[in-house]
């Protein structure tokens, strides 16, 4: 290449051209050229970087701090009779078994149903929902759904249930106000995270004749999982905790088996029945039951992140091998 | 011409909405040679490269006039399955765009799409794709690995390994060395030598050094229309319109 007509700037400002005129050039003798900068853009960035590091350290160890005083008490007196025991009235040493069972059982319900159709929602909006203010309108919606605070959803879930449907409280009735809850969430997590997937590897994809349907298949949704698994996460974990939703929908009791499978049976869960000893209940050991029972759901949030991830990091794992 | 044209481009207008990109562009494209599209930028060649697997299809508003047979089918005739075609026109993208999936996953994408799942013969099209693309021996070690750790010049022969492995006839290549240091990219420009005995190669290339290096016949593109159809060596030392010799002689783009 002969033709490079490259005028190139000189590495050294040229004498006297002002702006540069406080730094000497590099080759002068006897000291230190590139020493540090002592202007207030030095002085700045560094306190930027000592209040960034406080913050975080603080923020850390507020969590962790947060962590240890939840499961001081109730995690060293937990045993397997409080987790499959039977709920006491009036006695000491109740367990909370059907409510630990009926946490499991609806948020499993609520995620089978909300998981295929947020999906399905996020995935039309990302790839086929035409670009017009209808959808912008419902893009809108669907947003303004995620922040509606869940005692509303709560509300929604017992007219339709006992209202129109009457059914009473119901696991069933809980289970599905609770998908209403999670929807937008996993819709919302869905389109974006398959927006954010590079143009360039649909693009190869499509010249590779692939269909719309095996792009969004075999590269979009694997790409977008590591997204959608997050999303996935924090709805299942605020689902875990939810109370208001299931307090109106499928109650503060439970049907007093342990594993009952029937979908018309009241449906108390773990974090409802925490609400309920620590303001209702008249057993002596409360505020014991009370300690353990967030032991219990703190664990099994932090358990349910880690086997949403787990495939995850094991197949990253196998890609760097 | 010393081959016969596979590819014939006949009075092909292109238009994005009210803007027209292709004015009346007739080509015939050779078999089993590397044909160049040169010219500055905006010029309408990397257009014209995308109407020749359709992958301007997937633009909002995009609308061609004219047709473009392909061995004597018109592929935007209504009976054409683009899916087919793509497969046929293999495409070579400008950024290296490897999955992230492991280096024989990327090879075996295309394959797999088009219902080949049997381990022996998968093995045998990603070792030969990988072959053809010169990445085998880099690669054969460790075929498990991501993509994504591969060089970028390693990385675009990947891509190349992933088009050829479905078979195609036509090999496009967009700006295929621009993202690339010199060294990757004098590996390219020999890939492509070697491939031209068995596809048809058309190349956009902003680098004129680079059409004239490889190309057997180039086409100099200036605002959507064709100015200048020769061979290469005629037309970078005997241009017949002044404009391509302005072109070629820096004087703009």
């Amino acid at each position: 290449m002969s033709d490079s007509s490259d005028k190139g700037s000189p590495l050294t400002p040229a004498p006297g051209s002002g702006s540069g005129a406080r730094s000497s050039p590099v080759t002068a003798r006897g000291r230190n050229a590139f020493a540090r900068t002592t202007g207030a853009a030095a002085r700045n960035d560094r306190l930027f970087n000592v209040f960034v590091w406080a913050v975080g350290i603080i923020v850390i160890l507020f969590i962790l701090g947060l962590l240890f005083m939840l499961l001081r008490k109730g995690l060293p007196q937990l045993s397997w009779d409080f987790l499959v025991g039977l709920p006491s009235e009036i006695e000491e040493g109740g367990g909370i078994g059907p409510a630990l069972f009926n946490s499991f059982y609806i948020l499993f319900l609520s995620l089978a149903i909300s998981i295929p159709l947020g999906m399905a929602a996020g995935i039309y909006l990302a790839e086929f929902a035409p670009d017009n203010r209808f959808i912008g309108f419902i893009r809108i919606c669907v947003e303004g759904l995620s922040s509606v605070p869940s005692i509303i959803f709560g509300l929604f879930g017992i007219s339709l249930f006992v209202d129109i449907f009457h059914l009473d409280l119901t696991i069933l009735g809980g289970a599905v106000s609770l998908a209403f809850l999670n929807l937008p969430m996993l819709t919302r997590v869905t389109e974006e995270s398959l927006r954010s997937v590079p143009t360039e590897l649909k693009s190869a994809s499509f010249a590779l004749g692939s269909t719309h349907l095996q792009t969004i298949r075999t590269v979009l949704i694997p790409v977008a999982m590591n997204g959608i698994v997050t999303g996935i996460c924090l709805t299942a974990g605020r689902a875990f905790g939810e109370s208001a939703v299931i307090i109106l929908t499928a109650g503060v009791t439970t049907s007093g088996e342990l594993w009952d499978f029937n979908l018309l049976s009241p449906g108390e869960t773990l974090a409802v029945h925490l609400w309920y000893v620590q303001s209702e209940a008249i057993v002596p050991d409360a505020g014991d039951i009370a300690q353990k029972a967030t032991a219990v759901l703190i664990m099994i949030v932090l358990a349910i992140n880690l086997v949403f991830r787990l495939p995850l990091w094991m197949k990253a794992r196998k890609l760097k091998g | 011409m010393q081959a016969t044209a596979l590819i014939e481009i006949n009075k092909l207008n292109l238009f994005y909405g009210a803007f027209q990109a292709l004015k009346h562009v007739s080509l015939e494209i050779p078999q089993r040679a590397i044909t160049a599209f040169i010219g500055p930028s905006g010029c309408g060649k990397s257009t014209l490269l995308r109407t020749l697997n359709r992958m301007n299809d997937m633009i909002p508003g995009a609308r061609v006039e004219g047709s473009i047979e392909i061995g004597g089918t018109d592929i935007y005739a209504g009976d054409v399955h683009v899916e087919t075609l793509r497969k046929k026109v293999g495409m070579v993208f400008q950024q290296p765009n490897p999955f992230p999936k492991s280096i024989y996953d990327n090879v075996a994408y295309g394959p797999r799409l088009h219902g080949i799942t049997k381990k022996r013969e998968l093995d045998e099209i990603v070792e030969n794709s990988l072959r053809s693309a010169a990445l085998w021996n880099e690669v054969k070690d460790h075929l498990k690995r991501s993509a994504l750790s591969l060089s970028g010049g390693q990385q675009q022969r990947l891509c190349i390994a992933r088009a050829l492995a479905v078979g195609p006839d036509v090999l496009l290549m967009d700006e295929a060395t621009s993202a690339l240091d010199p060294i990757s990219t004098i590996k390219i420009e020999e890939l492509a030598q070697e491939l031209k005995d068995r596809y048809t190669i058309v190349m956009v290339t902003h680098n004129m050094h680079q059409a004239a290096r490889v190309s057997h016949q180039t086409v100099f593109f200036l605002n959507g229309e064709v100015v200048e159809y020769s061979a290469t060596e005629k037309l970078f030392s005997d241009p017949s319109d002044q404009r391509t010799e302005d072109y070629i002689s820096g004087r703009f783009g």
